[in-house]
């Protein structure tokens, strides 16, 4: 990533080199019948844990445990989300059997948590029951609108940080409050394309971009994604990778859906990584002007 | 003794532990986690912590979601 005016001169947070991409130019270079998301030299890296799969997926919405199993493993993830809830005695199955059967990572996230103190309780409950301390910490300011309180949001990640946890916050589209995560240790940075499960995209992308290019840490599109182009169009503006869950759980055909955001992320990655040619006002001809035959 | 086991009012015995009443609630061996009035409680301690008058049990899991 190219330095950019707004990035912040000193990046306190000492796992921000650790969590950069690493991309090898060499590696772009051979077997190109084989690109795709299985490229081994181009991992998402985030606390220092290696990912190949770029998607990372929630399991809230899906119709069975079935239908969510079959949707996972569509989608390639190696990353997914959980909520924590008051066990229920009556329920059958449980998404952890999923998780496990499939081989994919758990990412407790604090959604439905209003205040710092909440999410961090939640988030200490995650790590005791899930024996994990990566949290996606979510402090949401209304039930309407599900957006984030970047407020509650920074001190729960202070907390939260100072505890130990390696912080994925879901925030808002703001390059400031963006830098103030990182700066604060965040582990990645997880702004929303347009409020969760709305499907509405991505509504800002000038402020993906200006997120993206200051951040020395992930940057995950977190929520808002409705279809395929719009996680395609998060990787072109550089995010590292997408978060993403109604888009494929209420579809009508869920496992088909995953396997189109798979493909979506890869080529989105493959484009930006690519170069795209920069936009012209008129045509430039792709075939040769000389030689036309007749005249 | 009444304490609150996840929001519902709940009559245990005066000896109950922890342990005890998660056993009541869950029989899943793993992923679950408890706070006693706010507190994390580690599942090594939860059969020596006992359980008091008014208590505020949470016994959380997790669920689909995100």
């Amino acid at each position: 990533m190219e330095a950019s005016p707004l990035k912040a001169p000193e990046s306190p947070n000492p796992a921000s080199e650790a969590s950069e991409i690493e991309y090898s130019e060499q590696a772009s270079r051979s077997e190109p019948c084989e690109w795709s998301e299985a490229m081994s030299t181009e991992h998402l890296v985030i606390g220092g844990e290696k990912f190949t799969s770029r998607l990372i997926m929630g399991t809230g919405g899906a119709p069975s445990m079935r239908a969510l199993e079959e949707a996972l493993t569509a989608s390639g993830t190696e990353l997914t989300t959980v909520a924590m809830r008051r066990v229920n005695p009556t329920a059958h199955g449980s998404v952890l059997d999923v998780l496990r059967r499939c081989g994919i990572r758990v990412l407790p996230n604090t959604a439905g948590c209003f205040t710092a103190g909440e999410a961090v309780l939640t988030a200490k409950l995650a790590r005791e029951a899930l024996d994990t301390n990566w949290i996606k910490v979510e402090v949401i300011a209304d039930e309407r609108t599900l957006l984030p309180d970047p407020i509650e949001l920074l001190t729960a990640a202070e907390q939260l940080v100072a505890d130990g946890f390696v912080v994925l916050p879901y925030t808002n589209d703001d390059p400031v409050l963006a830098r103030r995560l990182e700066q604060a240790g965040c582990a990645a940075i997880m702004p929303l394309g347009s409020p969760i499960g709305s499907g509405l995209g991505i509504r800002n992308p000038h402020n993906i971009e200006l997120i993206v290019e200051q951040a020395g840490v992930p940057v995950v599109l977190d929520a808002g994604i409705g279809t395929a182009s719009d996680a395609a169009l998060a990787m072109e503006l550089g995010c590292d990778a997408v978060l993403l869950a109604t888009a494929v759980t209420r579809a009508q055909e869920p496992a088909r859906m995953a396997a189109a955001m798979r493909h979506a992320v890869t080529a989105g990655r493959l484009a930006r990584t690519a170069g795209r040619i920069p936009k012209r006002r008129y045509a430039q001809a792709s075939s040769p002007w000389e030689g036309i035959g007749g005249s | 003794m009444k304490v609150i086991v996840n929001g519902e009012p709940r009559e245990v015995p005066d000896d109950a532990t922890v342990a005890s009443v998660v056993e009541s609630v869950t029989d899943a061996p793993s992923g679950v986690a408890v706070a006693l009035n706010a507190e994390i409680v580690r599942r090594a301690d939860w059969a020596a912590t006992t359980m008091r008058e008014a208590d505020r049990l949470e016994v959380l899991t997790a669920v689909q979601g995100g």
